[in-house]
């Protein structure tokens, strides 16, 4: 029983009781409670930022992207709390949640386009690119992981070390740094996560609107 | 001088110098994006958002270059393979 596994599971106790603390007598009201009305706004929000990115229906990503973003935003803000470790400062956790990704790629782009026309982006722009499309699948799921567990285990242990070093001031101050930063990267793994399943669908669907431009302009 | 100090003492120096090595490049390409980015938000406050957005993709990017010397520092100091071998030879 492990530190990260603890506040692993009370992240994810916190975010499902919320939700269902929240919409639990939800009804189309004009006046929606405060809690509703804080979801709603996290909800369009997250749509919004699917929809500038994909220019697709954001609800066919929301329930991945929505849920790594919350799940990661939450135990990062977490972090001045005093005891409570971040999972995502650990290697783990990360590790699980960009494997998370690197199987939604394939899976979302296959369900999409169909296995052929989503194996073929591997040989885009040239078929001599197909072991570097390859490898760059891989550590780009590296990068993914290392990025949040780095950012967050050097912000925990700077926070760790600075304690023991100077008194009360100076941690606090980085403490909200490490807020600012751990709300970016939580952005940034969602975002880059979206990016990636996104263009998994995409190329095909440009090639589509090409074709459907000709066919219209003969 | 046996051996293992001599791991020890090139796997701390070799981490220290990737890690700084590593991070003077992605730090000038990301300060450069940001100047960059800056400037573009300057003249098109409107597009804010989109290159807020685009920015953050991208340093994301830029970062990972710097990330993989932060993997490799970590793997000498923490996960060093060398270490076993020379740790079970000794003794």
């Amino acid at each position: 029983m492990s530190a990260t596994l603890l506040f692993t599971w009370g992240v994810m106790a916190l975010l499902v009781l919320g939700s269902w603390l929240a919409t639990r007598r939800i009804r189309p009201t004009l006046r929606p409670g405060r809690w509703q009305n804080f979801l709603e706004a996290l909800v369009e929000v997250i749509r919004n930022q699917i929809r500038e990115v994909t220019h697709q229906d954001p609800d066919r990503y929301l329930w991945f992207v929505g849920t790594l973003f919350l799940f990661i935003a939450l135990s990062n803000l977490l972090a001045p709390v005093p005891g409570y470790l971040p999972p995502t400062a650990s290697l783990s956790t990360t590790t699980a949640l960009a494997l998370c990704v690197f199987v939604a790629v394939p899976w979302v782009g296959i369900r999409e386009v169909g296995l052929k026309a989503y194996l073929r982006q591997y040989l885009e722009p040239h078929p001599l690119m197909l072991p570097f499309n390859v490898i760059g699948e891989f550590s780009r799921t590296l990068a993914l992981a290392v990025r949040l567990y780095g950012n967050l285990m050097s912000g925990a242990v700077i926070g760790a070390v600075l304690i023991t070093l100077v008194p009360f001031f100076f941690p606090v101050v980085m403490q909200l740094l490490g807020l600012l930063t751990g709300f970016i990267q939580a952005y940034i793994f969602a975002i880059l996560a979206l990016v990636y399943i996104a263009s998994g669908c995409r190329v095909q669907q440009e090639r589509r609107a090409r074709l459907r431009t000709q066919e219209e302009s003969p | 001088m046996n051996a293992e100090t001599l791991v020890a003492m090139v796997s701390i120096f070799t981490a220290g110098l990737t890690m700084g090595l590593g991070a003077i490049g992605p730090a000038l390409g990301e300060g450069r994006a940001v100047a960059q980015a800056l400037l573009a938000i300057a003249q098109q406050p409107d597009e804010a958002n989109t290159i807020t957005r685009t920015l953050f993709v991208g340093l994301a990017m830029v970062e990972s270059t710097a990330i993989y010397c932060f993997v490799i520092s970590m793997i000498l100091l923490f996960a060093n393979p060398y270490w076993d071998h020379f740790l079970s030879a000794g003794s």
